[in-house]
């Protein structure tokens, strides 16, 4: 539905997207996640047309915007960060000169207009004035022009920045209920909303994608799934010393410990190699030297959290992490 | 697709009317305009008693209205527009871009030429409802007086391709800046630049002293206040308007790539 191919958006000389390239498949709804200033919004300025792109090429169903970006425009629902409307304007009237601008006319643009009031829930507030608002009732407005023209493409600049917790709940389960049919793109920098929303994430950093999956695979993919914890009772520094000498084991770190009778017992964080399971050896290596094993756990799933945590502190690396970044 | 040009000229209007501008520049404008009209008829009345007094000399006469009360009062609302336009222009890009509103607009399916159209357009009907008041005073002569209505139509054709020029280069200058105070500065400015840029020139001749004339937007107006249509002189407005609106054009597409 969108594919992005080697964009690049210059402001004189800083850079604020670098060659990035991306795909979004019909239906998905696309988190872009990123701290701020990575180049959220300005991707999302190209890909709606309100920006021309230094480099690059977009495609939108089908249509390049260089070429077509009235076209484009028609196809495309847009929600600004700060959701810049008219204050001194009601919400009918405001809505109804949007759906002339969008090209609807007659009884159909009052239809629709009416439509998008019931659907954003704001129909209770149609003779308010705009200005008069709350954050959350703002938001809605905005939301219901982006809908006026039926857009197969939804782009939403973080909807839920500045929202209370009850307001961000509501425009969040309205988000999903909009998508159905519709592709969609918003940017956060909450991850628990992308996880919730999005059926897959692209983690932007200082202009690039870094990372491109569905949060679940993301955080598998970081989680190193065997990784473990083990209690046991013994010298701290032998039965570390063993652990690390385990053909299996790739790490071992000593996550706590304590003294109790005299006993040492600490806590290890196991890390194992790809795909070897080094408890079979451990439980074996604790009865051969007469150590206690007291406890094994599987260690915490690293959640989307940590990864992006991961991604973007640390250095530049080579090239993207997942495999999904198309044309990279 | 002229559906988005008339949406972004109703809500324009609205956006005059609906809020106390439109009323206060009314307002404003017609108390000057009537101000001048009075002195221009107190003028007129005492030099008609003057010449009545006289008539055993050179027979009875009527002064020329035209000369007396039209001519100067079409210039002296020529400068009150000047005064008054880029008020009525300053907010029309600026407004958006300092709200941001602008964001929207550009990413709704509406061709810059249509948005800018719709805006000058409204601005126009804006700077046309100052006059019509000025009628009253029009209907006020021809009651009392013979009037040379083909004069008062082409001065007020005049007044009208003025105010077109003026508002075209205002929206341009609303584009440069978010910020009204200045818009309306630069705009005030440029404005009394084409008006006076003749002055200097004198009785000279020579290349450069004939394009100053040729570009001083004022001297054409006299023309008109005369009762004479020159095309040269339309077409002087209408080319001004061309360009400011091309200018605009330009200005808005080139934010696009600028960012």
């Amino acid at each position: 539905m969108i594919k992005v191919t080697n964009l690049t958006k210059k402001y004189g000389s800083f850079t604020a997207i670098d060659g990035i390239s991306f795909s979004v498949e019909r239906g998905e709804i696309c988190g872009f996640l990123g701290p701020n200033g990575a180049g959220k919004t300005t991707t999302m300025r190209i890909l709606t047309g309100f920006m021309s792109p230094t480099d690059g090429r977009v495609e939108v169903a089908g249509l390049d915007i260089a070429d077509n970006v009235i076209e484009v425009k028609r196809k495309v629902g847009y929600l600004p960060e700060s959701t810049p409307l008219y204050g001194e304007m009601r919400v009918y009237e405001y809505l109804d000169f949007v759906a002339e601008i969008k090209g609807l006319k007659g009884s159909a643009r009052k239809k629709k207009v009416d439509e998008v009031l019931e659907t954003t829930h704001i129909a209770d507030r149609r003779r308010s004035l705009i200005g008069s608002l709350s954050k959350g009732y703002r938001q809605r407005v905005g939301l219901a022009q982006a809908l006026l023209n039926d857009p197969e493409v939804l782009i939403l600049d973080e909807p839920t920045v500045g929202l209370d917790p009850k307001q961000i709940t509501e425009i969040r389960s309205l988000i999903k209920d909009l998508s159905g049919k519709r592709t969609v793109i918003l940017s956060s920098h909450i991850l628990p909303e992308v996880q919730m929303i999005c059926s897959r994430v692209l983690i932007i950093n200082n202009g690039r994608v870094i990372a491109a999956d569905t949060p679940e695979r993301l955080s598998s993919k970081f989680a190193h799934t065997g990784r473990f914890s083990v209690s046991i009772a013994g010298p701290i520094e032998a039965v570390a010393q063993e652990i690390a000498n385990l053909p299996e084991v790739a790490d071992v770190s000593v996550a706590s410990r304590e003294t109790t009778d005299g006993m040492e017992i600490a806590a290890y964080l196991v890390e194992p190699k790809q795909d070897a399971d080094p408890r079979k050896s451990l439980a074996r290596l604790t009865v051969e030297r007469d150590w206690t094993l007291m406890e094994l756990s599987p260690a915490r799933q690293m959640s989307l959290e940590d990864v992006y945590l991961k991604l973007v502190t640390e250095e530049p690396s080579a090239g993207p992490v997942a495999s999904q970044v198309e044309g990279a | 697709m002229e559906n988005a040009f008339l949406a972004v000229l109703k809500r324009e209007l609205k956006s005059y009317f609906y809020s106390p501008v439109a009323y206060a520049l009314t307002g404003v404008f017609t108390a000057l305009t009537g101000y001048f009209f009075y002195s221009g008829m107190v003028f007129y009345g005492m030099a008609s008693f003057e010449m009545s007094r006289m008539a055993q000399f050179a027979g009875p006469q009527e002064l020329n209205v035209n000369e007396f009360i039209l001519r100067p009062l079409f210039g002296n609302m020529a400068v009150i527009l000047l005064l008054i336009s880029p008020l009525i222009t300053m907010r029309l890009f600026s407004e958006e871009k300092k709200s941001g509103s602008i964001e929207m607009l550009f990413t709704w399916p509406i061709r810059d030429i249509e948005l800018t159209l719709g805006k000058y357009f409204a601005a126009l009907l804006m700077l046309a409802s100052l006059l019509a008041p000025t009628l009253i005073y029009l209907g006020f002569i021809g009651y009392h007086a013979s009037i040379n209505w083909g004069v008062v139509f082409s001065g007020y054709l005049g007044l009208i391709l003025l105010g077109s020029a003026f508002i075209a280069l205002g929206v341009f200058v609303s584009t440069l800046t978010e910020n009204q105070i200045i818009s309306s500065a630069i705009s005030f400015g440029a404005l009394l630049m084409f008006w006076v840029i003749a002055w200097s020139v004198g009785e000279s001749t020579g290349p450069l002293a004939e394009t100053l004339k040729y570009i001083s937007i004022f001297e054409r107006l006299d023309t008109f206040a005369k009762g004479v249509v020159d095309t040269k002189d339309v077409v002087y407005y209408l080319s001004f308007i061309f360009v400011f609106i091309f200018l605009t054009l330009r200005s808005l597409e080139s934010k696009k790539w600028r960012g």
